[in-house]
């Protein structure tokens, strides 16, 4: 029961993490920035389902983001405006009233049920439209990056209602609890820290369920799936949705954690953006996606902080480097070693499949001598 | 884990097919495949104006093993596609009472119809048991898909040990030899609970010994089951086809038994004159069609 106990020392050492020592070393100021990078680790957690485990390369997942940023803030807003609530950007550009659609959302209740609801259903039917027609591969990549350059575009036309390009910004409090208290800032960042934890805790659940199994079946051999029975339109659109939901939640604390959401946030870069941390952490590991996330986010930061034009140079490379020498992320980096070290011929102890975050006695010692020898990556023997 | 096997040659040694075992997959009440039997009529398949099949016929009734042989491009594997809803098809083919055209592909093996490809097709990433596994699963529900597996399914078990790969169960399906993974196919087959079987060459690549093997598994299995072969092995043909049909650009060209089929003299002037005296030259060509 070796994993068992590192699974659940990895957790607690996480926890402490995030809960103790975080908190403890930042100011108050760093430690909203890392809650920023957890919000969008939530987004990277759901591509690694999505992309790593199911092959669907989701190039648009800024549109759920999005939603869910909108939602909250579209609530925010609402719950600040003044006597006769109209939130001040609709003064400004519109006419003054509030259209019918946004009413709902004054309601707390309705605008958390809407942030979980609305960004997976929508996430299900368009899911189920794609992959039922077999779209995929790099049609697929398109279709979303399409849909998040048009929701972007939408966002910035209907400016009387959305903003247009300034987005939704200026909020004051988070239901009932003023975002000027350093507090309830802190307060913000355990929230995304829990979630986070949550998810990833929910991601490593389903991955290694038999429905984990499935999806790696489906992405690897999506014929031989359809023929032993299934459907493989509902075993990705489950992934899709889930992808959808974690992206949306990680939008909706994304807004008042850094006080705007705006079509910057959500369009075909920021969705580009969101793809890099997980490429270069590791797509089909648990915690590639959200190291790689946050660990890119960090560095865009600091490094701007320190050289403003350098950032884009160094992400490139790091993209590069990572593409070419560890196409399977950062977090395959120790297996890559591990195998480099024992050397052509010798025994293992220790070793997974290369995008495969799970322990296993050692599959590679047992080899038939006939196996093809490609099929052994770093083996020549 | 039984990964405790160091040395190749003993796990070679072990790879080999269990027959008795294959009892506790397919154990089934007789009376349910009394009435299993394959009906293709009328079948036709056209790809962009290529007739790739042309009104075919066939009936195959349990407890046959037919193999479908002929030249390069005569449409074996198009009819094992066309009756599996991979390729747009018309006219007919019922199985066990069921019309197959035009439903789509997870369906038709919902109906019990299952089938192998040319190349061996498994899941390289996953265990073999997680293989087999998933093979035997389309019917479950949502619960029992959400959670991990706890045991291993009775199926599953026995057909591990039919396919003669118990000791490799956990080791990744992608490093098994080439014939090992026919076996593995052939064992999904089985937990799917195909009342079909569609085999698409599931020997091309094996050895003298290994073929043998599977050959008599096949019989085995085609004594409960409806089984389909194409294969281009003449002498596997010879060895174990209880009765051919010979296709011949797009269109039945003969059928019978072995004997029957190689006396035609049709077959002997389109296929089995250039094939059929030397052995292994028939092997030689790949199923383009």
């Amino acid at each position: 029961m070796t994993a068992r106990l590192r699974l659940w020392g990895g957790f607690a050492v996480a926890a402490v993490l995030l809960f103790v020592v975080a908190p403890g070393a930042l100011s108050d100021f760093r430690l909203n920035l890392l809650a920023k990078f957890l919000c969008l680790a939530m987004v990277a957690v759901g591509i690694g389902l999505a992309w790593g485990r199911g092959g669907m390369l989701t190039l648009g997942q800024g549109v759920f983001f999005g939603l869910g940023g909108y939602l909250m803030a579209m609530h925010l807003k609402l719950a600040d405006a003044g006597p006769g609530g109209v939130p001040d950007f609709m003064l400004l550009y519109g006419d003054g009233t509030v259209p019918g659609w946004w009413e709902p959302f004054r309601d707390p209740v309705v605008t958390v049920v809407a942030i979980l609801v609305v960004p997976t259903g929508l996430a299900a039917l368009l899911g189920l439209a794609v992959f039922k027609r077999r779209v995929r591969g790099a049609y697929f990549a398109i279709l979303s990056q399409a849909l998040a350059a048009a929701f972007a575009i939408l966002l910035i036309g209907q400016q009387k209602v959305t903003g247009g390009t300034n987005g939704l910004n200026g909020f004051k409090s988070f239901f009932g609890f003023t975002l000027a208290d350093p507090l309830n800032k802190r307060m913000l960042y355990f929230i995304a820290a829990g979630v986070l934890l949550a998810m990833v805790a929910a991601t490593r659940l389903l991955m290694r369920s038999r429905y984990g199994e499935l999806l790696v079946a489906v992405r690897d051999q999506e014929n031989r799936v359809r023929f032993l029975g299934y459907d493989p339109a509902g075993v990705k659109v489950v992934a899709y949705a889930t992808a959808a939901c974690f992206a949306a939640i990680g939008g909706a604390l994304f807004t008042p954690i850094v006080g705007i959401i705006s079509p910057a946030d959500v369009g075909v870069v920021a969705s580009i953006a969101f793809l890099v941390g997980v490429a270069i952490g590791g797509r089909a590991t648990l915690l590639g996606p959200v190291l790689g996330a946050v660990a890119v986010s960090w560095a865009e930061t600091s490094l701007s902080e320190q050289f403003p034009s350098f950032w884009t140079y160094f992400q490139g490379a790091l993209f590069i480097g990572v593409v070419a020498f560890l196409p399977n992320g950062l977090a395959t980096l120790g297996q890559v070693w591990r195998r480099r070290r024992a050397g052509p011929g010798i025994r293992e102890d220790e070793s997974g499949q290369p995008d495969d975050g799970t322990p296993r006695s050692a599959p590679e010692a047992s080899l038939p001598a006939d196996a093809p020898a490609d099929a052994l990556p770093g083996r020549t023997a | 884990m039984t990964d405790d096997v160091t040395t190749p040659a003993s796990v070679l040694g072990e790879g080999s097919l269990d027959p008795q075992a294959l009892e506790t997959v397919i154990a089934a009440p007789p009376s349910r495949f009394r009435h299993d039997y394959l009906e293709v009529r009328d079948l036709r398949v056209v790809f962009d104006g290529f007739v790739a099949v042309d009104g075919v016929d066939l009936t195959v009734t349990q407890g046959d093993l037919r193999f479908l042989i002929g030249p390069n491009g005569a449409g074996k594997t198009t009819i094992v596609d066309a009756i599996t809803g991979l390729a747009p098809a018309t006219g007919s083919v019922r199985f066990g009472g069921v019309e197959l055209v035009g439903r789509a592909s997870h369906k038709v093996a919902r109906a019990g119809v299952g089938r192998t490809f040319q190349t061996a097709s498994v899941f390289d990433e996953l265990s073999v048991l997680q293989n087999l596994d998933i093979a035997a699963g389309a019917g479950r529900g949502a619960w029992s898909l959400l959670r991990r597996r706890r045991t291993v399914p009775e199926t599953v078990d026995a057909a591990l040990e039919t396919v003669g790969l118990t000791h490799l169960r956990d080791v990744p399906a992608g490093v098994l030899a080439h014939g090992q993974k026919q076996w593995l196919e052939i064992g999904m087959l089985l937990v799917q609970d195909a009342r079909l079987l569609l085999l698409d060459e599931p020997v091309a690549g094996m050895s003298q010994a290994e073929r043998e093997e599977t050959g008599q598994l096949l019989q085995r299995i085609g004594e409960q089951r409806t089984v389909v072969v194409v294969e281009h092995d003449m002498e596997f043909l010879r060895s174990f086809a209880s009765s051919v049909t010979v296709l011949h650009q797009g269109r039945v060209l003969s059928e019978g038994t072995v004997a029957q089929v190689q006396a035609d003299p049709r077959v002997v002037e389109v296929y089995l004159g250039r094939s059929a005296g030397a052995r292994g030259s028939a092997a030689g060509e790949t199923g383009g069609e």
